[in-house]
């Protein structure tokens, strides 16, 4: 399949710049993920990459070939909306075929097309059928099955989930998972959602405020974020945000803050002493903090629980830190009462440190 | 017991004052029309005095060659008026929906022709169709054309056109406003999957447009059997009974004929045409409500 390569990408609607230079390369067949908060101009991005809107600077490749200039239907490209955009006035057969109708391709191959993808979809019963008679899970396959008939190069995803109920968001979203193992297309896909992004991406671009924040898998962003933005935006629950500061003292680099005081592992060490009387936030993530009475004070924060939420097999407590709320993920055999001040255990390779000036990962 | 019957009657006691106005102001002028008609009814007369004659009227009428030609004129007017209004209305409006400057300005314009008076309108065009003086033959004269006989040999066509031009923008707004309720994203679909601009056309928006414009088509039908003012100043029905439509025949039946009867039969065809145009327009926009709810059971037996 052509790659994908995005060149200092700008869009402006009048004096207003949404855009500030996108640079992306993206791989062979590679489910990219562009991910942020809404107005972070990933939606205009992918309509950009689709034809859908004007280029004003910069360059977009598709296989080598710059495509700003091309009308949408020569990208050789199929896109699934957020509302379907399905024909209302044609049945699930005539809305897949729709554009090898339009290819004039012979009646046959359409037909044998339409019929196979329905079948991987489960749309054989529903071909007569006319959007209006389906129910929003049913659309939602039938407008991945006209992306599909199409048998383009590249699929454009444009938050296409965030229509449908939290249960057939998950059932959905395992569906195409398994399509884009099963297909090897490029595929780009919009969501706001970092479950979506984290679940399904080989690379996630997480983009805010017209900027790519990061781009990497799922594990890179995950484990080293670059700044506080994306550490805060992926990961559910959320980071733990802390103000510090860096420390060097005879026992190592420690940094501490209201409430905590806190060893920093020799890997973090390392490049914190460069830092050091710097003022920083430090970023736990809930699941890295372990619930442990024994910890030593040096390695482990002190929390007063205030809230528990017990969500299954596991609860969130959110507790108490100084002046911070800092939520903890633990078992929910775990015996926590409300009001309770309780020892958690640090995992060092779990803490992030940011500067508190530019908010970038030190 | 009382109370019970009391509430019983009191939804018809509340309906009962717009019952007793319509039946004044719509059923009772019906009924004295439908009456009238069985009569041979002179003017001069009381109805009570008139003469009773059964369906001689009706059935004079439809042997009169005269009443037959004016039939004839009304439905070509009315066929070629719809046909060229929707053609040119609905191109108009495709052509149009896109976000230029001025945009809105246009729009007010082309509209103007609507809020114009149709007497006025008779006046303009009279005077634009005179045959030494009207601005038609004058430029055509200036460029070196051949004069046009407007309103003499031509006339049929003259009043075409007026109401053409009249009536053009009634179908431009409709079908200008269907299409910008139209789904943005089916459409963007649509480029996306490879329809050129003619195909997005055909293939989306005329179909989705299509239930809005059966209806405007409907409307404009009807309004076109019943047009008067325009042509009766302009040609008076003339030359000849080349524009007489069924309007002006019935008008010109009871003031210049003094057969009141024979008049009312005429407005009793006119008005089972008519009434046959919007039982179907009624028809249709009711399959489409029956349809759609059709549409939402299958959906809900579904989830």
């Amino acid at each position: 399949m052509p790659t994908i390569h995005l060149e200092n990408l700008i869009k402006r609607y009048g004096d207003v710049e949404v855009l500030h230079g996108i640079e992306l390369e993206m791989a062979d067949n590679e489910f990219t993920v562009l991910v942020g908060p809404s107005g972070c101009g990933k939606s205009t991005t992918l309509r950009m990459i689709a034809g859908l809107e004007d280029v004003t600077e910069g360059e977009i490749y598709i296989g080598g070939k710059p495509v700003s200039r091309l009308e949408p239907k020569d990208r050789d490209l199929a896109m699934v909306f957020q509302d379907y955009a399905l024909y209302p006035h044609m049945n699930v057969a005539r809305n897949m075929s729709f554009a090898l109708r339009l290819q004039k391709r012979p009646q046959a191959e359409i037909d044998q097309k339409v019929k196979a993808v329905a079948a991987t979809l489960g749309l054989t019963d529903y071909l007569a059928r006319k959007p209006g008679e389906l129910s929003g899970g049913q659309r939602q396959r039938v407008a991945m099955g006209r992306a599909l008939t199409r048998d383009a190069g590249t699929f454009l995803f444009d938050e296409p989930l965030s229509n449908l109920d939290a249960k057939l968001r998950g059932q959905m979203r395992a569906e195409l998972a398994l399509m884009s193992q099963r297909v090897q297309k490029n595929m780009i896909y919009v969501t706001h959602d970092q479950i979506e992004a984290m679940t399904l991406a080989d690379r996630i671009v997480v983009m805010h405020g017209g900027y790519i924040q990061q781009q990497g898998t799922p594990e890179e962003l995950f484990k080293r974020p670059v700044n506080k933005f994306v550490a805060g935006f992926l990961g559910m629950p959320p980071m733990n945000f802390l103000d510090g500061e860096i420390v060097e003292r005879n026992a190592g680099v420690f940094v501490s803050g209201d409430g905590f005081d806190l060893r920093l592992g020799d890997e973090k060490a390392a490049v914190a002493k460069a830092h050091s009387n710097k003022e920083v936030i430090l970023g736990v993530r809930p699941s890295d903090l372990v619930f442990d009475a024994d910890a030593s004070e040096q390695e482990s924060l002190t929390l007063d629980v205030m809230v528990s939420e017990y969500v299954g097999a596991q609860s969130v407590l959110l507790c108490r830190c100084g002046p911070a709320k800092v939520m903890v993920e633990v078992n929910s055999e775990t015996p926590v009462a409300l009001g309770q001040r309780l020892t958690f255990a640090v995992n060092p390779n779990g803490m992030h440190l940011f500067d508190r000036q530019d908010e970038v990962a030190i | 017991m009382r109370r019970a019957v009391a509430n019983r009657l009191t939804p018809y006691m509340f309906m009962a004052p717009a019952v007793v106005i319509m039946v004044i102001a719509l059923l009772y002028p019906l009924g004295y029309m439908v009456w009238g008609s069985f009569r041979d009814w002179d003017p001069s007369q009381t109805i009570g005095e008139a003469e009773f004659v059964g369906l001689k009227n009706y059935v004079t009428l439809w042997h009169d060659p005269n009443f037959r030609e004016s039939l004839g004129v009304t439905l070509s007017f009315a066929f070629f008026v719809v046909t060229f209004e929707m053609f040119i209305g609905v191109g108009l409006a495709l052509l149009l929906d896109r976000n230029i400057r001025g945009m809105s300005v246009l729009r007010t314009l082309f509209i103007l022709p609507m809020m114009i008076a149709p007497v006025v309108v008779g006046l303009m065009w009279r005077y634009m169709y005179h045959p030494t003086v009207g601005t038609f033959n004058r430029v055509f004269e200036a460029i070196g054309l051949p004069k046009v006989d407007w309103l003499g040999t031509n006339a049929l066509m003259s009043v075409i056109i007026a109401d053409i031009w009249q009536w053009t923008p009634f179908i431009f707004i409709l079908s200008l406003a269907a299409l910008q309720s139209l789904p943005r994203s089916a459409l963007e679909a649509a480029r996306i999957d490879g329809a050129t601009g003619w195909q997005q056309i055909i293939h989306i928006k005329l179909p989705l447009m299509m239930p809005v414009l059966i209806v405007t088509g409907l409307l404009r039908l009807i309004d076109a059997f019943k047009v008067l003012e325009v042509i009766l100043v302009m040609t008076e029905g003339g030359p000849g009974l080349s524009t007489e439509i069924l309007a002006l025949r019935i008008s010109r039946t009871a003031t210049e004929f003094r057969e009141l009867g024979v008049a009312a039969a005429m407005s009793n065809y006119l008005l089972i045409l008519l009434l046959f145009f919007t039982v179907s327009m009624f028809a249709f926009t009711r399959w489409q409500e029956m349809r759609a709810n059709r549409l939402r059971t299958a959906v809900e037996e579904d989830e």
